[in-house]
C-alpha cells in the first residue's frame, strides 16, 4: 500500500532530467539526422522563404563528407595533434600523480595546487596567453628557444602544448585521488618484501590505477577529436592555421559561414561516429590486453 | 607518520651513497618543474597586464610595468564598458546554469539511487548515454531549434542547454547511495513524512558536500565554455567573457596598440576563477568519480 503511494515520486523527481534530455539532446540529435539526409533543391543564398526546398537525399551527404579531401586533411592534423596531447598529457598526469603520492616528495601541496591551476583558466584565455607567449615580439620563450613557434610545422606542437598545459592538472587530480583511496598498508607490505618506491609504483600503483587511466583516456579522446577552441583562438595570431584546421572547425564554417547546414550536420555525425569508434576501439584493445586473463 | 618514516629512511640512504641522495630530491625537482610550467603563463600575463603599450615591447618581458591601472581603466571604457557586461553575463550563465544543473542532478541521482521502480535502469542508461554524445552533434540543431522558437541569441540559448549534465547525474547517484542511509528514510516514513518532504529535508542536506563538488565542476565548465555561446549568440552584449575575449583578439590581433587591452582582459577573466579555485580547494573531490571507477 505504502509502496503504491510512493511509486509516482521517483518519476516526478526524474521529470526535469527527462524533459531536458528530450528537449536538448534527443530532439536535436533526431534533427541532426533529419538535416544530414536532406539538401536544398534551389541553390542561391536561400534568403527568401520560398526560395529553398528541402529534398531527401539519403546518405549522399555522408558519402560526400567521407570523400572530402579538406576534411581528411583535418583528420590527419587532429590525429597527429591528438596523439601528441594524449601521450604527453596523460603521461605527465600519471607521473605527477605518482610523485605526489610517494612519501619522499616535498612541497607536494604547493605543486598539486600549481599543476591543477590551469584547469581554472578558460581555453580561450589559455590559448591567448600562450599565443602571445609564442609571438616573436613579446615572447620570453623566443629568446631561449630559437624557433618560429607559430610556423607551419611547429604550430601543431605549440597547440598541443596549450592542451597539455590545460589538461594535465585535471587528469593528475583524478589519478591522485584514486591513489589516495588505496589503503596505505598495501605499500607497507610491499616495502617489507623489499620493493623499492619505483617497483611499488610500477607493480602496485599503476595496476590499481588502470581503470582510472582508461576513463581519463576515453574522455581525452572524445575531447581531442572535437578540438575547436584552441585552433580557433590561435588563428588570429598566425596565418598557418586554416579555417578548416580541425573537423569541427569545418563544421562551423559549413554551417555558419558557407551556410550549408546539411553537410555540416552530416560531418558532425561523422565526427561523433569517429569519436565513438575511437573510444570503443580503445576500450576493446585495453580490455583484451589488460583484462585478457579475466 | 608516513612522512616521518620516509624522512628517516631517506636520511639513512643518503648517507649510504650519492646516488640515493640525488634520487631523493629528483621527485621534488620534477614536481617543481611541473609547477613552474603551469604557473609561468599566468605569472607572465600578470606582468604583461601591468605594462603600458609602450613598455610592452620595450621593457624586459619579465619586468613589471607601470600601466596596470591605466590598462584596467581603458579596458573598462572599451566600447562603453562592454567588458563589464561580459563579466556579468559569464557570472549569470555559470552561476545560474551550475545551480540549476546541480539541483536537477541531485534530485535525479537521489531518485535513481534510493527508489526501486519499473524503468529505473532504462532511464539511467539513456540519461548516461548522453555522456557519449559529443557537443558537436548538438550545437547546430540546438541553434536551429532555438532560432525556430525565436530563442537564438537570447540568454536562454546559452543557459538552458547546459543544465542537463549526464555525468553529474551519475556522480549524484553514486553520492546519494553512499551518503543517504536507507534506514533514515524508513524512519522518516514511519514518522509520516511524505516523499517530497523526505527528499527536501532529509536527502538533500545529506547530499550537500557532493552537490558543492558538482556545482564547482559545472560552474567552471560553463565559465570556460566557448563553442555554445559562440554559436548561439550574435549580439555582443550577451557574450560571456570567453567569446568577448575572442572578439577582442579578432579586433586587436593586428594592432599592437590593443595588445595591452587583450592581455589585461585575459588576466582579469582568469582572476575570479583562480580565486574560486583556491578558496574552494577542499571541495575538488574527483574521488567521487574515481571511487566509482574501481
Amino acid at each position: 500500500m505504502n509502496q503504491g503511494r510512493r511509486s509516482a515520486w521517483p518519476y516526478l523527481f526524474l521529470t526535469p532530467a527527462v524533459v531536458l534530455f528530450t528537449l536538448f539532446l534527443a530532439v536535436p540529435i533526431g534533427y541532426t539526422f533529419h538535416l544530414a539526409m536532406r539538401r536544398t533543391k534551389v541553390s542561391g543564398l536561400g534568403l527568401g522563404k520560398g526560395a529553398r526546398r528541402e529534398v531527401f537525399v539519403g546518405f549522399d551527404n555522408f558519402s560526400a563528407a567521407l570523400a572530402d579531401a579538406e576534411l581528411w586533411q583535418g583528420w590527419l592534423r587532429v590525429l597527429g595533434y591528438g596523439a601528441l596531447v594524449l601521450v604527453v598529457m596523460l603521461g605527465l598526469a600519471l607521473l605527477f600523480a605518482l610523485l605526489l603520492d610517494s612519501a619522499r616528495v616535498r612541497l607536494a601541496r604547493f605543486s598539486r595546487i600549481a599543476i591543477f591551476l590551469p584547469y581554472a583558466v578558460p581555453g580561450v584565455a589559455a590559448t591567448l596567453l600562450w599565443g602571445f607567449l609564442y609571438l616573436p615580439s613579446l615572447s620570453p620563450i623566443r629568446s631561449v628557444l630559437d624557433a618560429d613557434l607559430l610556423g607551419a610545422t611547429t604550430v601543431t606542437y605549440s597547440m598541443a602544448n596549450v592542451a597539455v598545459w590545460g589538461g594535465t592538472g585535471f587528469n593528475m587530480l583524478v589519478l591522485y585521488t584514486t591513489l589516495r583511496a588505496i589503503p596505505r598498508d598495501l605499500y607497507e607490505a610491499a616495502r617489507l618484501d623489499g620493493a623499492s618506491e619505483l617497483q611499488i609504483a610500477v607493480r602496485v600503483k599503476i595496476p590499481i590505477l588502470t581503470p582510472a587511466i582508461i576513463l581519463t583516456t576515453v574522455f581525452s579522446i572524445i575531447a581531442t577529436v572535437q578540438v575547436f577552441t584552441e585552433p580557433t583562438t590561435l588563428r588570429p595570431l598566425t596565418n598557418t592555421i586554416s579555417s578548416t584546421w580541425s573537423p569541427l572547425m569545418k563544421v562551423y564554417r559549413d554551417a555558419f559561414i558557407t551556410g550549408d547546414l546539411y553537410s555540416a550536420a552530416a560531418t558532425s555525425i561523422v565526427i561523433a561516429a569517429v569519436s565513438l569508434v575511437l573510444s570503443f576501439g580503445f576500450l576493446r584493445v585495453v580490455r583484451n590486453h589488460a583484462f585478457g586473463e579475466g | 607518520m608516513a612522512g616521518v618514516t620516509a624522512a628517516t629512511s631517506h636520511r639513512r640512504r643518503s648517507r649510504g651513497g650519492a646516488v640515493h641522495g640525488s634520487w631523493g630530491i629528483a621527485p621534488t625537482a620534477l614536481l617543481l618543474l611541473g609547477a613552474i610550467y603551469c604557473l609561468f603563463p599566468v605569472f607572465w600575463v600578470f606582468i604583461a597586464a601591468t605594462k603600458s603599450p609602450g613598455e610592452l615591447f620595450s621593457t624586459s618581458t619579465l619586468a613589471f610595468g607601470t600601466g596596470f591601472l591605466d590598462n584596467v581603466e581603458q579596458l573598462f571604457a572599451y566600447r562603453d564598458g562592454v567588458f563589464w557586461l561580459w563579466a556579468g553575463n559569464t557570472l549569470l550563465y555559470a552561476g545560474g546554469g551550475a545551480l540549476l544543473s546541480t539541483a536537477v542532478s541531485a534530485i535525479s541521482g537521489y531518485a535513481l539511487a534510493k527508489y526501486r521502480f519499473p524503468g529505473r535502469n532504462v532511464i539511467f542508461n539513456i540519461l548516461i548515454g548522453g555522456i557519449l554524445v559529443p557537443a558537436v552533434v548538438l550545437a547546430i540543431p540546438q541553434y536551429l531549434l532555438f532560432s525556430k522558437f525565436g530563442l537564438a541569441d537570447t540568454y536562454w540559448a546559452v543557459l538552458l542547454p547546459q543544465i542537463l549534465h549526464p555525468y553529474s547525474i551519475y556522480l549524484a547517484r553514486i553520492y546519494a547511495s553512499a551518503a543517504i542511509p536507507d534506514s533514515l528514510l524508513e524512519a522518516g516514513r514511519i514518522d509520516g513524512a511524505g516523499e517530497g518532504r523526505l527528499m527536501a529535508r532529509v536527502a538533500m542536506p545529506l547530499m550537500v558536500p557532493g552537490m558543492v563538488t558538482i556545482f564547482l565542476f559545472q560552474f567552471v565548465a560553463i565559465w570556460n565554455n566557448f563553442l555554445l555561446p559562440f554559436i548561439m549568440l550574435g549580439d555582443d552584449g550577451k557574450f560571456p567573457l570567453t567569446v568577448g575575449l575572442y572578439t577582442l583578439l579578432m579586433a586587436g590581433a593586428n594592432q599592437p596598440a590593443l595588445y595591452n587591452l587583450i592581455l589585461t582582459g585575459a588576466f582579469l577573466s582568469i582572476v575570479p576563477l583562480i580565486a574560486l579555485f583556491l578558496t574552494m580547494q577542499r571541495y575538488w573531490r574527483t574521488d567521487l568519480s574515481s571511487g566509482a571507477v574501481k
